[in-house]
């Protein structure tokens, strides 16, 4: 599904991402770790064509990421809150992802229903606009944003940051759901190793922008991954 | 401690990203102060002599009659413009200093600021022509105290009303009703209120009285900060309920309908937005400087279409010029949805074509100017949708400010909003049809000129598909140098 190819992204003279090869196959939930300054961002908006490469292209799906958009339609993401419309309801801004993604309302509404857990009744007809809800609530309306219209990559900066613990369980969960049908390829990055290897099939390590690590998880991934960043 | 604040202060001044702007700006504006320091250093030397010549009586009396409005434009200018001091206490909130330290250095803050000081260029050079004019020394001292007290009573009335919209409002409907009265001599409020100014002067001490007030209003002040100071009282931003709008009668114009339902939220919601389009509204009254020959600079037949570009182009000056930094706050999420740049841009085309539409339904009372003046108008604002809209739209590429939609800050002109490519584009936005309608004008008759510009426009409209193509173009080269730019908060 997702193909990188000698990905460099350099600013001034310091290279803050290099990525040789790197394959992500369709439907794998895919894990990427590292401390601050690895690189996992500046990854993400590489892959949303957010900032140009250096040297190096990625491909999703077919498409080079740089020179065409036509891997909009079939993409998703949430890195931050700049993918948030602060003067919008919740509401509002899911039909408004809906539109844009060709989804009508009652399309919208019944992917909504399913995430009424996930809400805890905090985001819905609440009466407030996006930028007045808290930082966790609003992290929830844009996550559950990046699942409209049955993309087929969806990728989460920093999913599990801010979220409570109830929250986080059934973040998980639903991300073990999304990837189990084998049809969407989720990229997440995580400072949370348990939750990173908890929900991926395979996880990558980044340090300093070059791909240390590159594990397929099993019962001791956590333990390996503790002894990399505590060493 | 005061050390401390103050080179705080200076470090946020000096580090501030518009700050940063680059030399030629740094003069333009240092040239732009000097001037209006020159203006008003002018006023306050000339009135005296300039009210005396004309008849009108005794300048301190004239002066006295027009200070209400004074105090009161005062207020509003300062209402619109005027930085609260609250918003950069909160990291010291926690800090060991007393509460009463940081309320009395974010007021005192307030003190020194220049819509206190700028009345000065007008007052002390008024008050020295007064005494050489041989107004007795204790009363020009006295009024001048007194009318000084007051300014600081407005600097902490705003403090004190800052963001009660609804109270400002009002008043502000007030006055201005009473100024209309006044001109149409119904009823006239400054024969109660310059009494007051006048004994300032005939009663020298009276001005202990305007000082008292202000001392009593800076307690006042000081104590609802010190009382306000927390998280969830003053210093939380204001919150509205929000009420989920639909707009389905827009759906119809598909993904367009999309955006212009967007893009109506983005001006009713946020403060910034409205004050731009209420702004234009205020564009359309602009027109009457050049048609009733209130100034006699403006009286050649070439300003007329001046005067149209601008009544019916308000709202593309005010809010078109700012695209696409409107949507500077979300951008990487318009960058990675499934959007096409045509789509995005065609929306606010729309957006600013019915605008400049509505404007000169709204301006067409100028038919009261004689057909001439609203023929003026209508061409205008032709040129406006076959030509202008397009150039805002194209300056806008390269316009990468990001805009915070919910304070009023800078919405009067961004220094950073000034590079040399938006000045370049200004030119034919409003020099060029100027030039359109003398060619036409004088070589053949003034409706030849009306034609012409009408035509350039109709020209221009005729042309949509490849400018947009162009401009779409322009967006998308720029699309990465703008993302970076509006990451870095201003």
């Amino acid at each position: 599904m997702i193909t990188v190819q000698n990905l460099t992204k350099k600013y001034g003279g310091s290279m803050v991402l290099n990525i040789e090869n790197l394959e992500i196959p369709k439907g794998q939930s895919f894990g990427l770790v590292g401390n601050n300054g690895a690189g996992k961002t500046t990854f993400f908006s590489l892959m949303l064509d957010l900032i140009q490469p250096s040297t190096g292209h990625i491909m999703n799906n077919g498409v080079q990421v740089d020179t065409s958009e036509a891997w909009k339609p079939f993409t998703s993401a949430f890195i931050d809150e700049t993918f948030l419309i602060g003067y919008l309801t919740p509401e509002e801004y899911f039909y408004f992802i809906g539109e844009l993604r060709g989804q009508n309302k009652a399309d919208v509404d019944k992917l909504l229903e399913g995430f009424e857990d996930f809400f805890h009744g905090e985001i819905l007809g609440q009466k407030k606009y996006l930028r007045d809800l808290s930082k966790g609530n609003q992290k929830k309306v844009g996550i559950v944003a990046s699942f409209i219209g049955n993309p087929e990559v969806i990728i989460l900066d920093e999913p599990f940051a801010n979220l409570d613990p109830t929250t986080q369980i059934r973040l998980k969960a639903i991300i073990r759901s999304l990837s189990a049908g084998k049809e969407v390829t989720v990229l997440v990055s995580s400072h949370d190793l348990m939750h990173v290897t908890e929900v991926c099939e395979r996880i990558v390590v980044l340090n300093k922008g070059e791909q240390v690590k590159d594990i397929q998880t099993s019962a001791e991934t956590l333990k390996e991954l503790e002894v990399f960043f505590g060493g | 401690m005061l050390k401390h604040f103050l080179t705080l202060e200076w470090k946020s001044f000096f580090r501030s990203a518009s700050f940063k702007a680059n030399l030629a700006i740094k003069i333009f504006m240092v040239f732009g102060a000097l001037y209006f320091m020159a203006v008003f250093l002018g006023l306050g030397i000339g009135a005296f002599y300039i009210i005396k010549k004309q008849g009108w009586g005794d300048p301190l009396l004239i002066v006295n009659q027009f200070m209400i409005y004074y105090l009161v434009g005062d207020l509003y200018i300062r209402y619109m413009l005027q930085k609260m001091p609250i918003t950069n206490i909160k990291p010291l909130l926690y800090l060991p200093m007393s509460k009463s330290k940081v309320v009395g250095y974010s007021l005192g803050k307030t003190v020194v600021s220049f819509f206190n000081w700028s009345h000065a260029f007008f007052f002390v050079p008024f008050s020295i022509v007064l005494l050489k004019e041989g107004y007795d020394p204790m009363g020009v001292i006295g009024w001048h105290l007194g009318i000084m007290a007051l300014f600081f009573c407005n600097n902490f009335i705003n403090v004190l009303v800052n963001n009660k919209d609804n109270v400002f409002y009002a008043l502000l409907g007030l006055f201005s009703v009473l100024g209309i009265c006044q001109y149409y001599e119904l009823f006239n409020i400054t024969h109660y209120t310059s009494p007051f100014f006048e004994t300032l002067y005939a009663l020298p001490w009276m001005a202990f009285l305007t000082w008292g007030l202000l001392m009593a209003i800076i307690t006042w002040a000081f104590a609802y900060f010190k009382k306000h100071m927390y998280l969830d009282a003053g210093l939380a931003g204001k919150k509205s309920t929000a009420k989920t709008e639909d707009y389905a009668w827009l759906n119809r114009f598909g993904n367009l309908g999309t955006f212009l339902k967007n893009d109506i939220k983005l001006i009713r919601r946020n403060k910034r937005s409205r004050t731009s389009v209420i702004m234009s509204f205020f564009f359309i009254f602009y027109g009457l400087f050049f048609f009733t020959g209130a100034v006699e600079v403006y009286d050649g037949p070439v300003w007329k279409i001046f005067a149209g570009i601008f009544i019916s182009g308000g709202f593309l000056f005010s809010f078109g010029q700012f695209v696409p930094s409107w949507d500077s706050s979300y951008y990487p999420l318009m960058m990675s949805q499934n959007i096409r740049y045509r789509e995005y841009l065609s929306s606010k085309w729309y957006l600013i074509t019915i605008a400049t539409i509505f404007s000169t339904i709204l301006a067409s009372f100028y038919i009261y100017f004689g057909w001439d003046a609203y023929l003026a108008v209508l061409v205008g604002a032709i040129y406006n949708i076959g030509v202008n809209s397009y150039l805002v739209l194209w300056g806008g590429a390269y316009i990468k400010t990001p805009i915070d939609l919910t304070s009023n800050k800078k919405a009067f002109g961004d220094k950073q909003a000034f590079n040399t490519k938006t000045l370049m584009l200004t030119l034919p936005k409003l020099i060029l049809p100027l030039g359109v309608y003398a060619l036409g004008h004088y070589l053949i008759s003034p409706t030849t000129g009306y034609i012409f510009v009408g035509m350039a426009g109709v020209i221009g409209f005729a042309f949509k598909n490849k400018v947009f193509s162009m401009i779409e173009g322009i967006y998308k080269k720029e699309k990465y140098k703008t993302l970076a730019a509006y990451k870095q908060k201003a």
